[in-house]
């Protein structure tokens, strides 16, 4: 074990225990691998602090381990696609990235990379985000992803619409690919979640645009699906999307959710908005595709509340 | 040894010094430099200074009247130890020196009447409000332009080299950087700028400064009277000729035995040559120098064809190269965006003002983040050749950001508060429906609206669920973001109309978010 990855891997296990132990209802981390029911197809959280929700949920999951293996490469694709501050809820909550990496590293992951394409200068939105710093300090690499020559072409066999594009490479050389979209109202696809995140990993978004949106959303997910999909929903923009305005367009609704099946995880999420998943076009397209299950009293859902 | 020939070494450190600090401002490839910081390295650069004295007068354009000042009192410090332009003749000269044997420089008559038309014609159009003269002939901008034009891209494509070898090691500090447009304009004033003081450099030493050079003749009018001055002891003098040998700006007389201080660069080589210790560097005796030598004010043919191949060069600089844009599988739009009005920068009040005092330095241009600060060609009119205007092909304004207006040197882009940034309106959004994505296709899209930062274009309902795009023409801040991200080729559904004169927008208007009994269990 190099010096760098002990330390590291003493202070996730140490901010964990301290956790734990400050919070007497809070299983802990190390316990989270015991856990005996994780079988779930999805996980949903309410009422608790980022870092606190998703403890729970992946160890009702059962633990990160059960992702991550020893020496493995993680990619985390937040969203960090505008320069704004944390609190107007534009990207990802920056603790709760910061958490996945300690988790990953703790299960024993190589590297954890974190990137965007991102729609505002990129190094002004990972600066202002809070993620660069949240990233560095958890102890992953930030990746930039502002020049063509980071993304690879790869085929799309089963897209309608999108049936080549360009992806970040750290997709195509990572071992495990966790997605970390926010919640929040989106003014093209009405609400952006686990699935429009993607649109984050490929170079050209115009053609998307400008060929059935919807369809392409759901073509680039037959191409690969992340390992796990975890919805930031704790500070949630409701209008004005997807850069919003100003603070007064976000709620504090304090929610997350967990899941690997991400037409799921979008389900779910749409119906927090307050949105009907069918009538999100590109979630009953996916779930058409048979790329995930929109229903959810068809799946096994671990309900918590903090 | 001469007690004052440690001056040489001080300039020769100072002017490498200026030289590093003024090339790495115009390198930085991500805003690592604060603000604050490339504004203090270019406040010496005389005549953005004094442009922005223009503009507001204080303590943030002083520079020149320092420089002023040490005119009067030690002679033209500026020009062998700030001008980023000087410092480069001279290495150019010092090369020339290393590797050719050719004759040492000797004597040069002045060239008054060429070099006091041009800064009477500099200083002249500037007063009716023409900054094209200063902006061609500030020594200050066409580095400037050289650096942003000719070097960076050079300086970021080895750094895309490096960025390279480092990912491969896993490492990723180094960001990489693209160029979306080239200017050919702007690299070919810059070229042709290059290769002029070049060549001068090369035979003649510091001829620029002298005849061409506006801020050079201005500083010059002051030396003459300047309390300190460089002169020849006559009784110790043996005309051996050493000091005028290593004069760059040829203003050593051996045969009268005298200095025209006007000319002189204040470089301090000729200080310690003397084998005699005849050069003198003290209080300027009024009586000695009374009588100044008139020369015949002979018109020199060579200077001023110079001279008008520069001027014709400029007016015939090649025309920007616009990126074209290819048409893919998809049906092309039809409509052509007739845009009437390119913007110009917030903070920059509008046309009018900003052509009046940019020098087209180039510098906003390289510090952009976004890269929507590109060189214009004829845009604003030959006026304001090569003045950087908002090009949103290339990038739109960061709603958040006003970096620019910190660092703009001449006060053409005026500091502007994050508050009133988010407020001027630079231009209005206009939307041609028959371009959209929604009309033509059926489709949602919605880029433009994503990306506006005040919802001035926001998605309506269309057909059935869809939506399509509608302008707020009131909150519209005209950052150019719809345009930039409107996918449709190859003419765009939505563009920005520059205002001539930049207003104040009105503010989005932010209700509170009515909260509906939220729910205490999960909705499914």
């Amino acid at each position: 074990m190099k010096r760098r990855d002990f330390i590291v891997n003493s202070v996730s296990a140490g901010l964990v225990t301290g956790a734990s132990l400050s919070l007497s209802n809070l299983t802990s981390l190390a316990a989270a691998t015991l856990s005996v029911q994780n079988d779930w197809d999805l996980v949903a959280v309410r009422d608790g602090e980022p870092e606190v929700m998703f403890d729970r949920a992946i160890a009702s999951l059962g633990g990160m381990s059960k992702y991550v293996k020893k020496g493995q490469k993680v990619v985390v694709k937040p969203n960090i696609g505008w320069d704004v501050s944390p609190e107007r809820a534009g990207n990802t909550n920056p603790k709760l990235v910061a958490r996945i990496i300690r988790h990953c590293l703790n299960a024993g992951a190589s590297e954890v990379y974190v990137f965007d394409n991102t729609c505002d200068a990129w190094n002004l939105c990972y600066k202002n985000s809070g993620i660069e710093k949240a990233v560095k300090d958890a102890g992953g690499k930030i990746v930039p992803g502002n020049t063509e020559s980071y993304y690879k072409p790869i085929q799309i066999p089963r897209g309608k619409s999108l049936k080549e594009a360009k992806v970040h490479e750290l997709i195509l050389t990572s071992d495990v690919f966790i997605n970390v979209p926010v919640l929040k109202h989106h003014s093209s696809a009405s609400v952006t979640l686990a699935m429009k995140n993607l649109m984050g990993i490929v170079w050209d978004r115009r053609y998307w645009h400008r060929n059935d949106l919807h369809q392409c959303i759901a073509d680039m997910v037959s191409w690969r699906k992340p390992t796990l999909n975890v919805i930031d929903g704790y500070r949630v923009m409701m209008r004005n999307g997807p850069r919003g305005v100003s603070e007064a367009d976000v709620l504090n609704m304090k929610q997350l959710i967990v899941s690997a099946d991400i037409v799921a995880a979008d389900a779910a999420a749409a119906l927090i908005f307050g949105s009907k998943p069918e009538d999100i076009p590109h979630i009953r397209i996916a779930h058409d595709m048979k790329l995930g299950n929109m229903q959810l009293d068809k799946l096994k859902i671990n309900r918590i509340k903090i | 040894m001469h007690s004052l020939y440690w001056l040489r070494f001080l300039r020769i450190v100072v002017s490498l010094f200026f030289l590093l600090l003024t090339s790495l401002i115009f390198l930085d490839p991500a805003q690592w430099i604060p603000g604050w910081f490339t504004s203090a390295v270019v406040w010496p650069q005389f005549a953005p200074s004094v442009v922005r004295f223009t503009v507001s007068a204080g303590l943030a354009a002083s520079g020149f009247l320092l420089f002023t000042l040490l005119a009067l009192l030690f002679g033209r410090v500026y020009c062998s130890s700030i001008c980023p332009i000087g410092t480069l003749q001279d290495i150019i000269s010092w090369f020339k020196k290393l590797f050719f044997k050719t004759k040492p420089l000797k004597f040069a008559r002045p060239q008054n009447i060429l070099r006091y038309s041009i800064l009477a014609l500099v200083i002249i159009s500037f007063v009716f409000g023409i900054s094209l003269l200063v902006n061609l002939l500030d020594p200050y901008s066409n580095f400037g332009r050289i650096m942003t034009n000719l070097v960076r891209p050079l300086f970021l494509a080895g750094g895309n080299v490096l960025a390279n070898v480092l990912e491969k090691n896993d490492i990723f500090w180094m960001p990489k950087t693209t160029f979306k447009l080239f200017h050919a304009s702007s690299v070919g004033f810059a070229s042709g700028f290059l290769l002029l003081i070049g060549w001068m450099s090369f035979v003649r030493g510091r001829l620029f400064c002298n005849t061409i050079c506006p801020v050079g003749s201005l500083l010059g009018i002051f030396s003459r009277f300047a309390i300190f001055k460089i002169s020849i002891d006559k009784m110790a003098c043996n005309s051996c000729g050493q000091c005028s040998k290593v004069c760059k700006a040829q203003c050593i007389n051996v045969k009268h035995k005298e200095v025209d201080f006007s000319r002189c660069v204040a470089c301090y080589n000729c200080l310690d040559v003397c084998p005699s210790n005849g050069v003198l560097y003290n209080l300027n005796n009024i009586s000695l120098n009374a009588k100044t030598e008139r020369n015949p004010l002979k018109k020199d043919k060579d200077r001023r064809t110079i001279l008008k191949a520069l001027m014709i060069f400029s007016a015939f600089a090649t025309t920007r190269a616009f990126a074209t844009r290819t048409t893919g599988g998809e049906k092309p739009t039809e409509i052509p965006e007739e845009k009437q009005n390119i913007a110009s920068p917030p903070g920059s009040l509008g046309h009018s003002h900003f052509t009046k005092k940019c020098t087209a330095c180039h510098l906003c241009v390289s510090i952009c983040p976004t890269h929507v600060l590109q060189p214009s060609f004829l845009q604003y009119g030959l006026h304001g050749l090569m003045q950087p205007y908002m090009d949103y092909h290339s990038g739109f304004c960061n709603f958040d950001c006003t970096l620019c207006s910190e660092i703009c040197p001449t006060g053409a882009i005026k500091n502007i508060a994050p508050d009133d940034k988010k407020l001027a309106q630079l231009g209005i959004a206009k939307f041609i429906e028959k371009n959209c994505v929604v009309y033509t296709d059926n489709t949602d899209c919605g880029a433009c609206s994503e990306h506006c930062p005040t919802k001035a274009v926001n998605m309506v309902p269309y057909k059935g669920a869809l939506t399509i795009p509608l302008v707020n023409e009131k909150i519209c801040i005209g950052c150019g973001a719809c345009e930039y991200a409107c996918p449709t080729k190859p003419y765009r559904a939505i563009f920005v109309e520059g205002n001539i004169l930049h207003i104040k927008a009105d503010e989005p208007v932010q209700d509170e978010i009515v909260i509906e009994k939220t729910e205490e269990d999960f909705p499914f």
